[in-house]
């Protein structure tokens, strides 16, 4: 069981992922864009390449708006990205099945406090999208779905962390990859479409002359 | 919900809306992690609390058009026969969530944190709504007018004349009509000819200081557009067309949009673009012209105005025109007491009556319900005299304050300027 989640699921997990991630990146911009033809007061490209990194800074009026969902959202964020990215093990993976090389991992006090944050600023969004009108009035099941396998995946790979047995590893890959066959196919997409939807709207905020 | 045998009004909103799903929409749909962090962004929503005026709610049936022909699960519940397009029921109990409440003001789209621009996805949305004729009687019957008469409330140019007429003996200036060769043609919104007619007086005065060639046309002199609001390019084109046409067979270097949010829009980003060529002379918003002016010293005044005021972007202009430094320029030159509201500029609140709602009668109550924010801004300022640069927002701002009760003057920009000119009389 354990080589077979470490061996052709992996293998599956990883075309499903990457396959689906072109495509759906390839079918966005498929759908095409009109040339906009009114003269610009602002480089529509830069503003929204400048849109992609900026927009990730909430307005003063926005973050007063909703403080809590911004809080909970950079939790969760930056805790998953340095868990991802810089966690010893995952270095470790990526260095040997994946790109051949590695890089310095983040110490364990830091590994702690990003899994502290991520799996806290998870409970809140999860919490917050069932209590609160307007998220019970818009969220479908995918928004459900895609937080509790997010979480699966945080909650195995803390468990996971101190190595002790392979099953609890591979309990951890197995959600990891029930992730990459999903993502492609779910909202968790915004993880890449994100760059788009901020560069398109920043290009055509800059070209108006507002900054987004 | 259901089906594959869509009746043909439906379908007809499907296939509008389906048309309208470029890169950005497509982007946008897959970007929303549906936080609802554009409900808070929304005036409907916050003064009502209702969640159905979540800025992204109002998307539904577009977004259930897009994952039925855009997505892998809406092609395999397609195939199987389980497919969930919008079906009239939708569609008649959308309608009050896309036109009655909402004013295409933009502020979700500043708000959201994956930079979906929610208001364009709207405005594309009307153009199925309005295809399928699920689109308020009062935009249908504006529309109706822009197109037989020339303007939405039925302005016509010996209206105009006669307004004219009444404005050159007002002021003791000629105002140039139909004049070949100026050098700026002037639009106006049949508002300000119909309701404020000081404008057409203000602007007389203010370009005969500056000496400025200008002139109106009586073939093209409506700037608003009533295609814009709901949500029909065709008609949309066909009215910037005229003014278009105007100005080309006049020969003028630039058109001046009025003081009118959606004109701005109109004439100058969408006219290219309903057009599909670019136009030979420039577009300016009169702010942007007296900030000009302002600039070459050409904009003389004489001491300033002492009662406190405060000014009300309007949404088209500042947030979706980024003309925002211009007006607090201008008003720093005649105001020795301008007190800004919190928030303002780019985020400020709508009035309540944009994009097409002031002309919905079944949506006053909740215009004046959203117009409570507007009321509280200008309450905690303790102001007595508001200025703005749109006849439209200065329109609904009169209504809501006499709805609050409140005992505030609405004054215009440029009016308040001249008024304060060297040569003002």
């Amino acid at each position: 069981m354990i080589e077979f989640i470490e061996g052709p699921l992996w293998t599956f997990s990883l075309v499903v992922f990457c396959v689906g991630v072109i495509w759906r990146l390839f079918s966005i911009v498929r759908a095409g864009i009109k040339t906009d033809r009114a003269p610009v007061k602002n480089s529509g490209a830069a503003s929204g390449f400048k849109s992609i990194f900026s927009h990730s800074i909430p307005r003063r009026e926005t973050m007063k708006a909703s403080p809590l969902v911004i809080i909970a959202g950079y939790m969760f964020h930056i805790g998953l990205l340095i868990l991802l990215f810089w966690a010893a093990p995952h270095i470790r993976f990526f260095e040997e099945e994946l790109l051949g090389f590695g890089w310095t991992p983040a110490p364990y006090w830091l590994f702690m406090l990003a899994a502290a944050l991520a799996l806290t600023g998870s409970i809140m969004l999860i919490i917050r999208r069932l209590v609160d009108p307007v998220l019970q009035k818009i969220s479908t099941a995918d928004d459900y779905t895609g937080a509790l396998i997010t979480f699966m995946v945080m909650l195995t790979g803390c468990l996971a962390l101190q190595e002790s047995w392979a099953g609890l590893r591979a309990f951890h890959m197995l959600w990891v990859e029930i992730l990459m066959v999903y993502f492609p196919f779910s909202r968790l997409m915004h993880a890449f479409t994100f760059a788009f939807s901020r560069a398109y709207s920043g290009a055509m905020f800059g070209r108006r002359g507002v900054g987004a | 919900m259901n089906t594959n045998k869509l009746s043909d009004r439906a379908s007809s909103a499907e296939q509008h809306i389906l048309s309208r799903i470029d890169s950005r929409i497509a982007s946008f749909f897959s970007s929303c992690v549906h936080c609802g962090m554009c409900a808070e962004a929304c005036h409907f929503y916050k003064e009502t609390g209702d969640p159905k005026y979540t800025p992204i709610y109002k998307l539904e049936p577009m977004r259930k058009i897009w994952k039925h022909h855009h997505t892998f699960w809406g092609k395999l519940f397609g195939t199987l026969g389980w497919s969930t397009l919008p079906d009239e029921q939708m569609l008649e109990d959308w309608q009050e969530l896309v036109y009655d409440s909402c004013t295409l003001c933009s502020r979700c789209s500043l708000v959201c944190p994956v930079g979906n621009d929610i208001a364009y996805m709207v405005r594309q949305q009307r153009e199925g709504f309005s295809a399928a004729g699920f689109a308020p009687e009062g935009l249908k019957g504006a529309s109706e007018r822009s197109i037989e008469l020339g303007s939405p409330m039925g302005v016509t140019a010996t209206t105009l004349l006669a307004t004219i007429k009444h404005q050159e003996k007002e002021c003791g200036i000629p105002i140039p009509v139909d004049q070949q060769g100026s050098d700026y043609l002037v639009l106006l919104s049949s508002l300000e000819i119909v309701g404020f007619p000081e404008y057409i007086g203000a602007i007389a005065r203010i370009f005969k200081q500056a000496d400025i060639s200008w002139t109106i046309s009586t073939k093209g002199f409506e700037a608003t557009n009533s295609g814009i609001q709901i949500g029909n390019s065709e008609i949309a084109r066909e009215i910037v067309e005229r003014v278009v046409n105007a100005a080309e067979s006049l020969g003028v270097k630039a058109v001046i949009s009025p003081e009118c949010g959606h004109a701005y829009t109109s004439i100058r980003w969408d006219a290219p673009n309903l057009l599909g060529r670019e136009l030979p002379f420039k577009v300016i918003h009169i702010l942007e012209l007296l900030h000009e002016l302002q600039s070459q010293g050409k904009l003389k005044t004489v001491g300033t105005f002492d009662t406190p005021l405060t000014y009300h972007d309007p949404c088209s202009i500042a947030r979706k025109g980024g003309v925002i430094k211009e007006p607090r320029d201008l008003l720093n030159q005649v105001s020795s007491d301008f007190r800004e509201m919190t928030p303002t500029g780019e985020m400020n609140w709508c009035c309540g009556g944009g994009g097409g709602v002031s002309a919905i009668d079944e949506a006053e109550e909740l215009r004046f319900k959203a117009f409570h924010r507007k009321s509280e801004q200008v309450n905690k300022l303790g102001v007595k005299v508001l200025v703005t640069a749109c006849a439209n927002c200065r329109n609904t701002i009169e209504e809501g304050l006499e709805n609050y009760e409140m005992d505030v003057e609405v004054v215009g920009l440029t009016e308040l300027i001249a008024g304060q000119l060297e040569s003002a009389g």
